[in-house]
């Protein structure tokens, strides 16, 4: 566009996100640029298109079916409210229902161990996202204090970066990940020819000394401490995992 | 919402919640499934892909405590779908080098003006698309998002989000627009 006006500001006047006294500005300018003017003929007609076209993919009918079947499956506690209701009448039938339910549910309590290997795949899956080509870092930084203030006005919590280029561990930069439904901060190192995501949540449990794993190639090791949870994952060598690690706990 | 064990998000929800689940988060069914057909370009793919995000949802759900359940949704969605691409095709991802190929032509609202019927037309041209520009063209233009709701879907700043819609939107134009010239060029 040869005017003054980026296209950022074309697009979101044209999406009616811009605020009352910038459209007013915009659509001041519209009055005296045919350039834009054009621009924005171009923009509706190809939304028109867009719209006209019918292009939204309805679900089959046969997935809310299997969605369904799906969540029943997986057996519901019993709510306080219903327990009561069963009182009286069926109330022996319902403790023993309870008594199943409880049962099958217990492991609801579940292990550790299952905690580890489901966050060890959901780590691993969000390591290999971040490895498609632009996924690896919003924030493209190798200063800690820019990482740092970027990811926390995203996450709500104090992220501790650090400059690791002495020791052979470049940061690249960060971003803000979605990790068994939870945002949480990922610092992105490169160390030689590979690539190191750590990620960082909130935790209110206590401390704990790192437990490592790997999956599908890929290790991890995690780790509590002072309230955050961290897990660093790489496909490196594992010894340049637990150097990264022995780096971000000192 | 009762869960003894919110921190791990393994628990199996209440009856409670799953009445709060069925009312909340089913009926974005279909924006879940659109956004999942257009990232993997197969509506079976769409199916297996969405199912398992909504399992998922499903057991992050205590752990989402209101807001943009839609948003909420689709970000698991989207995450589910790239984590699936990744694992079974090698993207073909047409990144930024590939940008200026299609950007080149300049475009008139004349050369893109497309008929009704021109679905299939508008269809192949968004999967020629790279998937972030595709992305943010499917839940802008098809979805309907706000740029907030994009930025909240896809993990990256509201100024990004503006930037790459401007850049999408011209790379569809290009596409049409060779498309066009393509079919005008066969017809002769």
């Amino acid at each position: 566009m040869s005017c003054d006006f980026t296209d950022s500001a074309l697009h979101g006047y044209f999406d009616g996100e811009l605020n009352v006294v910038h459209a007013a500005e915009f659509q001041h300018h519209l009055s005296h640029c045919s350039d834009c003017i054009d621009e924005l003929a171009a923009l509706s007609s190809v939304r028109g298109s867009l719209r006209h076209a019918r292009l939204y993919e309805p679900a089959p009918a046969s997935l809310a079916r299997r969605i369904r079947a799906d969540i029943y499956s997986a057996s519901p506690k019993i709510s306080p409210s219903l327990h009561q209701a069963w009182r009286g009448l069926v109330a022996a039938l319902g403790l023993l229902l309870v008594a199943l339910v409880l049962w099958r549910v217990m492991p609801g309590a579940r292990k550790e161990e299952d905690y580890q290997a489901e966050l060890a795949a959901e780590i691993v899956d969000a390591h290999l996202r971040s490895l498609l080509p632009g996924q690896a870092t919003n924030v493209n930084s190798s200063d800690p204090q820019t990482v740092r203030a970027q990811l926390e006005s995203k996450v709500q919590f104090a992220v501790p970066v650090r400059d690791l280029t002495k020791n052979g561990f470049v940061l690249q930069g960060g971003r803000v990940d979605i990790v068994q439904g939870r945002t949480v901060a990922a610092l992105v190192y490169r160390g030689g020819d590979q690539l190191f995501n750590v990620f960082i949540w909130r935790t209110s449990e206590s401390d704990s000394s790192p437990r490592v794993g790997s999956r599908q190639g890929y290790q991890w090791i995690d780790w509590r401490q002072d309230k955050l949870e961290l897990c660093a994952v790489s496909d490196a060598d594992p010894a340049d995992l637990g150097r990264l690690h022995r780096l971000l706990i000192l | 919402m009762k869960v003894t064990d919110r921190q791990k998000g393994l628990e199996v929800l209440d009856v409670e919640d799953r009445a709060r689940f069925e009312q909340l988060v089913l009926p974005h069914l279909d924006a879940a499934f659109n956004l999942a057909a257009w990232l993997l370009s197969s509506r079976s793919d769409a199916e297996d892909v969405t199912q398992e995000a909504m399992l998922r949802a499903y057991r992050f759900f205590p752990g989402f405590y209101g807001g943009d359940v839609r948003a909420w949704l689709l970000q698991i969605v989207r995450n589910t779908s790239y984590t699936w691409l990744e694992k079974n095709r090698r993207m073909k991802l047409m990144d930024e080098f590939n940008e200026e190929l299609h950007t080149q032509s300049f475009t008139t609202p004349e050369s893109i003006a497309i008929s009704g019927n021109d679905r299939e037309r508008l269809k192949r041209a968004l999967e020629t698309l790279p998937h972030r520009f595709r992305e943010i063209l499917v839940l802008r233009e098809i979805e309907g998002c706000s740029y907030k709701e994009i930025a909240a879907i896809t993990s990256i700043p509201i100024g990004t989000v503006m930037s790459s819609l401007s850049r999408a939107r011209r790379q569809l134009q290009s596409a049409l627009a060779k498309d066009a010239a393509g079919e005008a060029t066969d017809e002769l």
